[in-house]
Order: C-alpha cells, then structure tokens, then sequence
C-alpha cells in the first residue's frame, strides 16, 4: 500500500484535477496473521494484508457524497474521489457533515508503537501447547473446535483539505480457546476464554487455558432450574454486552433520530441505581487497543455517562454535537451518515451500597457468565431483552451449572434494580466492569 | 532447433502480461497459471485462486428525507496453498501479477515451501476453457440495467410515504435497500478456471410505534438474486400495509408467559428453526470440528418421518441462489434429508478432503478476505400433506409463531432463535398477540418434534454468519408443527 503521504498528494492531486476543493479521507492497513490448530496439526494458517480508504466530498453546493474503497494507488484514488462526487449531489440538505473543529487540535502522546510479529511456527507451537494443555486438564475435554492465535499491526490516518493530518500505529496478539466436553449418558458441554493485549510476548496464553478449563469443567455437572424470578449476578462480559445492546441510550444519532430510548431532555435525570457509574474511556490504561483519534479526526477521552445512577452524558460525532450543543466524543465513524458507538466501557461505583453481597454466602442465585444470541434477543428499541445465556445457581459458594435457561427483562428496569456492584473490575475486550448484582429477573428453565 | 515452451523460474521478472483491467477473462489465464506453476513447483499439493471486484452500494431514507448514500467499491484476492492437510490462506488488495505472486509467496513460505531456484522449471498447469457463467446467461449486461442512485431515492421515499399512510404512533419510519455486484474469477492447480458475475439486492422496511410505554418494532425485507429491475418491481405499498399491521398488532401486545409449549411456526422466513437447528450441524465445517451431532448418523433417521429437507443453489432469484460457488464448482441440488433419514452433508473442497463426504458446490465466502467453508444456499422444509386448519386443530394451548427474529447455533448443538410476531393458540384458535419470546432447544431433540408440515412452502431471505464470513442464504418452510419446545419470556 503507498505510505500516506503518497495517498494525501494524490488525492489533492486528483481532487484539483475533478475541481473538488474540500475533501476528507480517512483510512487504515492491517496486515495479520492467524492461526487454528485441530487434534495436535495445524488447521489452517491466515495472513492478510489489506487496505481501505472512505473519501468524502463536499460539492459546490455543500452537498456531501462518499466512497470507500480498497484500491487506493492514484487510478483507484482518483475513481472513489469522483464517484464521492456525483453521490454529493444527492446528500442530505439539512443538518450536512462537516469537518470536525476538533481535528487539527493537537493530540499528545500518540501512540505508535509496534511489537515485532512473531514467525508463523511460533505462533502454531504456541496454539497446539494451549490445546494439548486442555485437552489434558480433565478426561471429559474431548476437543477445543474454537481456536485461534492471532497477531495484527494496524496503521490508521485521517486528513483533511483544511490541513488536518492523523496518523497511529499499534500492534494487538489474541488468543480465543472454546473447549467441549463428551461424557457417556450426559449431554456435552462448552466454554471459552479470550485474551488480548499489545504483543504475543505479554499475552496471557496461561490464564487463558485455565479460565477456559475450569469453565468447562464446571459445566459438567449440570442441572435444570426451575422457571421463576432470581437475584442475578451478571459477570463483567454479560453486563458489558448486554449495556452495548442498549447502547441506544448514550448515542446522540439514535437519539436525533428518534431511534433511543433517551431523548435530549433526558440528560439529568435518574436512569439507574445510584450505584452505578458508567464511562466511556477510550484512552483507560487497560484498553489495550486504544486508538487516539475517531473517524473524524476528533481525539478520543473519558466521557461520563452515567455518574450515581444520573444520566450525564451522550456520545457525539461532530454532527450531533453542533446540533445539540455539546463537544464532539471523539466516538464517531466517517460515512455518508455518520455513525457514533462506544470505544471502551468503564463501569464502577462510588456510591455507599446498603448491604455488599458475596456468592460466598448468597443463597440461590444465578451467576451470568455469558449471554447469547444478542442480535436476536435484543430489542434495542422497546428496551426488552430475552437471551439464553450460560451460567450457574450459587448456593452459598457452591456452583452448579445450568443446563439451558434463558434470562429475560426491561434494561431500564434493570438498571435501576442494581442492588450492588462489586468492588473488583474485571477487564473484557469491550471495557472493565466489575460484577453487577440485580435484585429479581425472570429465568426460564423447565 | 526445438525451444521449450516450458518457462525458467527467472524469467518470471521479465513477463509482461496484459490482463483485461476490467474485467475478468481469458487474458487472465497466462499470470494465473504461471503463478499456480510456480506454486506447484515449490512444493504445494493444491493451489487456488480467487479474484473478485466488487460494486456495492446502500441506500437510507428516514421518514421523509434520504438521510446516506454509500458507495464502495474493493478489488482484491485470496491465495490458498496446501500442503498435505496443513492448509494457508493469504489475501491481499494488489491484483498486479507481483502482487498476487508476493501473496502466493507468502503463503508458500508460512507452510515451510521456498520459491523454487533460478534454474528451474515452472510445471505447466493447463486451466480447462473459461467457464463463463457471467457471458453465458447475460450477466455483464447487469449493473448498468440497476437503478440509479436517483431512482433508488424516488422508490425509498415513495416507501416511507406508505408507512406514514397506513402505520398508527409512528415514531420512525426507515427504508433501505443495497444493491451489491460482484465478478469473481476463480484459478486452481487441478485446472479450474470459472468466472461468475453475481447481484444481490435487498429492500425492505423498518418501523417504529410508541404509544406510552408500549412500543414496537418490526422489520421486513425482501431480497433477489439475478434481476436487475428487483428495486423497479418491488411492491412498497403492499410491504409498508403488512408491516404496518404486524406493528400494530405488537405495540400493545403482553408479554409470552415462559414455559414448554407445542407451536406452529409460519413459513416464510419461519424456516430459520431449520437453518439454526439442523442446516449448519450438516455443514462439514461442523464435522470437521466434531460439534455435529449428526456427524456419524449418515442414512439413519435424525428427524421425524413428516420431515423432508434440501439444501441448493438453482432456485430462479432465491437469495442463496449461485451457479456456482466460490471454488467454481457448478451449484447442485442437495437432498438433505428425506422422510426423516439423513441422506447428504454440505461439502466445500478442504471438508470433502478431511471428511470424505463428496462436494456439493457449497464452498462460499463473503468476500477476498476469506477462505471458502462450507455453507448453506437455498434451505428449506419441502411440503407436507397437512393442512394449516388440521395443524391448528392439534393445539389446545400453544403459541403460533409468525415472524422469526435471528438466531444461532452453538457447539454443543443448543440452537435459539427469537420470535418477532407471536400470538396464542386456544382450543385451535389465535387469541391474542404476544411478545418478547424466544424459543430454546437441542438439534438432536426438536428434529423429532417436527410432526406436521403443512402444504404450503414459501421461501424468504436471510444473511448467514459464520466461518467464512456473513453470505446471502434463504430459509424456507411450509407451517409446521412442533410438539414441545422451550419459550423464554417473562
């Protein structure tokens, strides 16, 4: 792919060439490599090196028109910047894209690290260990079907006719091991595990076999459980991703467009137990794949947006922001219609809870440990939610896992029936949460 | 003198070749045999190719205004190399014959395999004559028979214009459509060399009712394969009524009492309880990884005896309709299951190759980026011999689901799916609308419970996320009957 300085010349090239005088383009390479292992071989070996650009162009009438593309020499280049064009002349009239005033402001501390990528055979050695290691961690683990080590360099830039020029580099290793189970008489069972971090070296490849493990050792023996109403304990994935189901409610486009469960005059107002607080903190120490920067060239931060329960905060694109007079989030993706979604959650409490919990002695609660099918059974826009989820009763310490249930509920009667949030975060890809206790949700199990 | 044809590793810098820039063809022969040579020579059992150019474009409108128009067009290839059962998977933007050998290199040096020395000779692969699906059936006439980006805002307007009329507490009105144009062209060491041009498009609504606390939404879509007027005929005001209605209905429907219940689940897009249950557990990416349970149970009975099955890619303008897939084998009719009994798996090459189960034209991917896996096409529940009253008559307390949401399948085989429109069934009749539901289960178990299918088959179009990416499927089924099934709710 040429460097971005030869994608800037040519696009203000090409640009003066079609007479197009205000243009922004944002783009990023990503070269990875994977790998998957099957009963002690290697199964197959990914790699990629890809490229892809999004030009918007602003026409004589300040109509706005885009295109992405994944040919950026000077021939494709120059086709997207023109087909950008003639899509401008069908752009919105009212409320147009523009230039975020944010993206020139200087960024400090950019990261542009890269860790060196380890050769292919390490990363398969490692991946068939990690396998051979569970497979060997109880009788019952007959295979890890899900598996993969991966490593990724992904360089990013943004710029602009006014002059604006962002660029980033960062380099991210992950693993993911999903292991099943094959016992005779009992049906069989899964779990997984994931980790990630900048570089193969720190990745936690251990920890990730023995989460992986002992989750599915603790599914083995498994139960029905009754259909009733429960005191839930969600584990920080659960919670995250059900709160990303209902992201809805911070996203000042839904919101504009009538597609929230927030409205603007919402802001202030009491959503959920004063023991919850909720941030988006891109930049958070843990979010090991921080990017500085949004698809807009605004800087990403920490932005509260619930703070004790008040509902304190949206997340803006430069759009919304200048339409609802706030500051752009550093939250937006560059496009035709320009999409605004979360960077890293931080969810935490500061308040004083009546009572704290433990599953040291709580009596028969269910412990959510990971949520399904959310593209199915969440209703993002009448704020219900339905999901079969795995997980365990917990009776005074004692887990037992649950053979298939589902959990069901209001995500705003939800939040506001948080009866405590443990001190402890735990860090997920999607933000660190500690657990969240809910007083009553229904669960359906026979 | 006699002079070999046969070309020397070192000349490989000096060729000049001169491929058709676009598009794909004859002229693309040459490099693309010259590069599976050269991998050939290296060492690899197998190589492929898979090239693709694409022309994709989406369209919004919101309530009454065309709110995005997105454009995007990619160019890209991926280089899959064998060795033994080991297997690499390069993709890469560049279509220049360096680019493509850089690919091919790389791939060739992550399987321990080196370019062969100055001196040696390239193997000759001789590709058998383009097979052109695109030429043969008109295919190349296509894109610019598609609606204009002006016409496409005109029919999405005129769309949101019926929900405005016929919806009630509207408090959003969307239309979207996407037209999406792809050329692929396929090379491989055992001599295939096929092009296909393929169009999919896709339109259909999304509303939004509150009253108070009571909302609802629902969305609908149609979709089409092959038909350059699809947008031009597409029906929004029969689609902006039915839509309307459904919505409705749920805005002020209670919520579904959870428990175990018989249900009759509509046909159409009702067909996903076969996709999630059974389809994706027949695919040999399944098998390979042993999280079928129907893995060994080829030729014995899986499902009860009222249920017949198929999976294939030639229904005229279905959604999962290819002629051929992304290996560029010809596209067949599978039959699934017949009468109950297991008769065929869904083969791509490499689970042919590591499970033994012959081919079947379902190697599909969503793009250049992915290796082809195994996947679904056109799947569906055939006709039965009830009748929908007799399937009625067979409820006292039920639940009849009439609009499928999405849904998935795990490694254990535990599938869910939820249910967008649902209404009880009394005494054999529909009392009232319910909502909220979503139904749980285990493929080996429900395949059982499917006792009655009614006459009336109707197919309807989905996207497919899995191994290879997400690709354009359709489900299908006539009304069918399940005896008990588990129903999350409140």
């Amino acid at each position: 792919m040429p460097n971005i300085n030869e994608i800037a010349n040519s696009a203000k090239d090409n640009a003066e060439k079609l007479g197009i005088k205000k243009f922004d383009i944002y783009g990023s390479t990503v070269d990875d490599t994977s790998v998957q292992v099957d009963q002690g071989e290697p199964k197959q070996v990914k790699a990629s090196n890809r490229s892809g650009v999004t030009v918007r162009v602003w026409n004589e009438d300040n109509t706005m028109g885009v295109t992405s593309t994944t040919d950026v020499d000077p021939k494709g280049l120059e086709l997207a910047l023109k087909t950008a064009y003639e899509a401008s002349f069908f752009g919105v009239k009212e409320n147009v894209p523009d230039f975020s005033p944010e993206a020139t402001v200087p960024i400090p501390n950019k990261p542009q690290d890269k860790a060196p990528q380890a050769p292919v055979a390490e990363l398969i050695e490692k991946l068939l260990v990690a396998e051979k290691e569970l497979l060997a961690a109880h009788p019952a683990i007959k295979g890890v079907p899900y598996n993969g080590l991966s490593q990724r360099d992904i360089d990013r830039f943004y710029l602009n006719s006014d002059g604006a020029v962002r660029t980033e580099s960062h380099s991210l290793a992950s693993v993911y091991l999903y292991s099943k189970t094959e016992e005779e008489g009992k049906k069989p069972r899964s779990a997984g595990a994931f980790r990630i971090n900048q570089s193969l070296d720190n990745l936690d490849i251990n920890g990730c076999i023995k989460e992986t493990a002992d989750k599915t050792i603790s599914h083995l023996n498994y139960e029905k459980i009754k259909t009733g109403k429960y005191r839930v304990v969600f584990s920080a994935e659960a919670f995250l991703s059900l709160l990303g189901g209902f992201s809805n409610l911070f996203n000042a486009q839904s919101i504009l467009d009538n597609q929230s469960l927030s409205t603007p005059d919402d802001l202030g107002k009491q959503i959920a137990s004063p023991l919850l607080s909720v941030y988006d903190d891109a930049l958070h120490p843990a979010n090991v794949g921080a990017e500085s920067f949004d698809g807009e060239g605004t800087p990403t931060r920490q932005i509260s947006l619930i703070e004790n329960g008040i509902l304190t905060g949206f997340l803006h694109s430069a759009g919304t922001a200048k339409r609802l007079n706030a500051q752009p989030t550093g939250n937006a993706s560059i496009g035709a219609k320009v999409s605004v979604s979360p960077n890293f959650y931080h969810v935490f409490s500061t308040a004083t809870p009546e009572q704290e919990f433990s599953l040291e002695t709580a009596e028969n609660v269910i412990l959510i440990d990971d949520l399904q099918a959310l593209h199915a059974g969440v209703k993002a826009l009448q704020g219900s939610f339905s999901l079969p989820f795995d997980g365990w009763l917990v009776n005074k310490g004692v887990k037992t896992s649950i053979e298939s249930a589902t959990v069901a509920g209001d995500f705003l009667e939800l939040l506001k029936s948080i009866i405590y949030v443990e001190k402890e975060p735990e860090l997920t890809p999607g933000g660190v949460c500690p657990k969240i206790w809910v007083n009553e949700l229904s669960i359906t199990g026979e | 003198m006699l002079t070999s044809t046969l070309l020397l590793s070192n000349q490989l810098p000096t060729l000049q070749y001169s491929s058709t820039p676009e598009r794909f063809d004859e002229t693309w022969e040459a490099p693309l045999a010259t590069l599976l040579g050269l991998g050939r020579a290296a060492g690899a059992d197998f190589i492929e190719l898979f090239l693709e150019r694409r022309n994709y474009i989406s369209s919004l409108a919101e309530d009454d205004a065309i709110t995005s128009i997105s454009p995007s067009l990619s160019t890209g290839a991926g280089v899959r190399v064998f060795r033994g059962k080991a297997d690499c998977y390069v993709s890469t933007n560049d279509l220049s014959f360096s680019g493509l050998k850089a690919a091919l290199e790389k791939g060739l040096s992550i399987l321990g395999l080196q370019l062969p020395t100055a001196k040696a000779f390239i193997p000759e692969i001789n590709l058998e004559l383009l097979r052109d699906y695109a030429t043969k059936r008109g295919k190349d006439a296509w894109l610019p028979v598609c609606s204009s980006i002006r016409e496409m805002g005109e029919i999405l307007l005129e769309g949101t214009a019926h929900l405005k009329q016929k919806a009630s507490h509207v408090q959003s009105r969307r239309a979207t459509y996407f037209r999406d144009w792809q050329e692929v062209l396929i090379a491989a060491s055992d001599g295939t060399f096929a092009r296909d041009i393929r169009l999919t498009q896709s339109v259909g609504f999304n509303l939004l009712c509150a009253d108070g606390a009571n909302r609802s939404s629902i969305g609908d879509r149609a979709g089409n394969t092959s038909d350059a007027n699809f947008l031009r005929t597409w029906d929004s005001q029969q689609a902006a009524e039915k839509i309307a209605e459904s919505a409705g209905k749920m805005l002020y429907a209670d919520y579904v009492e959870s428990g175990t219940y018989p249900i009759i689940m509509a046909n159409h897009f009702g067909g996903v309880i076969f996709h999630e249950a059974c389809g994706h557990l027949l695919e040999t990416t399944q098998i390979e990884r042993n999280t079928s349970p129907f893995a060994d149970k080829k030729g014995e009975k899986i499902a009860h005896e009222s249920l017949t099955a198929w999976d294939e890619g030639r229904s005229e303008n279905a959604f999962g309709t290819i002629d051929m897939d992304d290996e560029g084998m010809p596209a067949q009719r599978t039959l699934l299951i017949e009468k109950g009994v297991l008769k065929n798996f869904l083969a791509d090459r490499t689970g042919s190759t590591r499970t033994g189960h012959p081919r079947t034209g379902s190697g599909r991917r969503q793009n250049y980026t992915y290796a082809a896996a195994s996947r679904m096409r056109n799947t569906y529940i055939d006709s039965g011999e009830y009748t929908i009253d007799e399937l009625f008559a067979s409820v006292d307390k039920g639940i009849y689901c009439k609009k499928m949401g999405g849904g998935s399948v795990g490694a254990t085989g535990q599938f869910n799916f939820s249910v967008d429109e649902a209404y009880l069934i009394e005494n054999g009749k529909i009392t009232k609308p319910l909502k909220g539901a979503i139904l749980i289960g285990e493929a080996k178990e429900i395949m059982n419970k499917i006792s009655m299918c009614s006459q009336d088959l109707e197919i309807a179009p989905g996207f497919c996320g899995s191994v290879s990416g997400s690709i354009y499927t359709t489900v299908g089924q006539p009304h069918i009957k399940v005896d008990s099934i588990t129903v999350g709710g409140r």
